[in-house]
């Protein structure tokens, strides 16, 4: 059997009756990793959303055999929930143990934040949580949109560190960016051309 | 069904971080009740007799004040979206969320009632099946708030919207619900409310696919 590939061909969107993009088609091995970029209002939050099944494609086809693991522009933690029990929640609906969510917690420093309400943390600290989100929740598919957005210097590292880990275990990951995310030699693609 | 039940305990226990929000709907029922009095006079026959209609227009009405808070949070930071990704159906979200916002509506009104009761003249005798009506109603109640919530989810003024949605739709519940000692009405009540809340989370869920497209 040949390792499974995410296809996309021929892609057409549209929002609110514009045709925001067509014509889109990349493959991604396991291993790979899809730089989005274009100018704002290119599309790439949309074709992002196309590719988590967030939205039906105007055209063109997406096969993706992965599972997802989404990050988007919203961080989803409740507020008044503390950092541990929302990734709690969320890896018990991912099937993954209490070791997984220590795991991601260390990965990203937040070790030491777990027992805060989410509310208090600061924007940097909650998007680092959405990404050991989904950094724990097993998905072979990364879908990130501008992850890096609000993060230091030493969150950078790590991210640059975990997505190089998640592809050297044969994941993939796509990310919309405006700034190097650290990928190794990733494919890349511009919007609005 | 893991899933299921850990999607309404995480209602639950996102419910009870907010118990003004619980409260809200309990306390509203009762002033509704405790206003007739005032509107209408002291007198008790009237009051009794007029009080089954009173505490179902008060538990309509006290219905409608979650709506706003029961789905567009979720739509607004996300959680749709990742619960989406995970596979998960909507329908299935739409239906633990129809079980906790029943839990977290219902029984608090339900805790009320005697209170609403008194202050209406209500005779105790009559309470119990009052008590009844509303166990067997409130969840067609409920289901027909989280309909709307769905429908208005990201629309400015969803609130007053969603009114104009649950109204209407809940007329059968309040007719057989006030007319509870006619014969037959009791199980008319129980099957309208059967209707509505096997119906909801199939067009709660149609709604929520919308409002995250």
């Amino acid at each position: 059997m040949t390792a499974q590939h995410l296809r996309v061909d021929d892609l057409a969107c549209e929002r609110g009756g514009r045709r925001v993009f067509e014509h889109v088609g990349f493959t991604l091995a396991p291993g790979g990793a899809l730089q989005v970029e274009g100018a704002n209002g290119a599309g790439k939050s949309s074709l992002l959303r196309l590719l988590a099944g967030l939205l039906d494609p105007a055209g063109g086809t997406i096969d993706n055999p992965f599972a997802v693991a989404w990050v988007g522009h919203e961080v989803t933690l409740k507020p008044g929930m503390t950092l541990l029990a929302e990734l709690h929640h969320w890896a018990r609906i991912d099937r993954r143990s209490a070791a997984d969510v220590d795991a991601a917690l260390a990965r990203f420093d937040l070790s030491a934040l777990r027992e805060l309400p989410c509310s208090v943390l600061s924007s940097g600290q909650r998007r680092r949580a959405a990404l050991a989100r989904a950094s724990l929740s097993g998905a072979a598919l990364w879908l990130l949109d501008e992850p890096s957005v609000g993060l230091d210097a030493a969150s950078r590292a790590r991210l640059a560190t975990t997505l190089a880990d998640h592809r050297g275990g044969g994941g993939l990951v796509v990310a919309v960016t405006h700034e190097p995310l650290g990928l190794d030699a990733p494919q890349r693609l511009r919007l609005g051309e | 069904m893991s899933v299921f039940i850990g999607l309404v305990r995480r209602d639950l226990a996102l419910a009870l971080l907010r118990p003004g929000t619980l409260a809200l709907p309990v306390v509203f029922f009762v002033l509704v009740a405790a206003l007739f009095p005032f509107a209408v006079g002291p007198d008790a026959r009237l009051l009794a007799r007029i009080a089954p209609g009173v505490l179902w227009v008060a538990a309509l009405l006290a219905a409608l004040l979650p709506v706003e808070t029961l789905v567009e949070p979720d739509r607004a930071d996300g959680t749709l979206d990742q619960l989406v990704v995970r596979g998960l159906a909507l329908e299935l979200v739409a239906a633990a969320r129809l079980i906790a916002h029943w839990l977290g509506f219902a029984l608090p009104l339900l805790i009320a009632l005697p209170v609403a009761a008194i202050l209406l003249q209500v005779p105790m005798a009559v309470l119990p099946r009052l008590a009844l009506g509303l166990l067997l109603g409130t969840p067609a109640l409920a289901a027909l708030a989280l309909v709307a919530a769905s429908l208005t989810a990201g629309l400015r003024g969803g609130g007053a919207l969603a009114g104009l949605i649950v109204l209407p739709l809940a007329l059968p519940v309040l007719i057989f619900g006030v007319g509870i000692a006619a014969p037959g009405a009791l199980r008319l009540l129980a099957a309208s409310s059967l209707v509505a809340v096997a119906i909801a989370p199939f067009a709660a869920g149609a709604a929520l696919r919308g409002a995250t497209r």
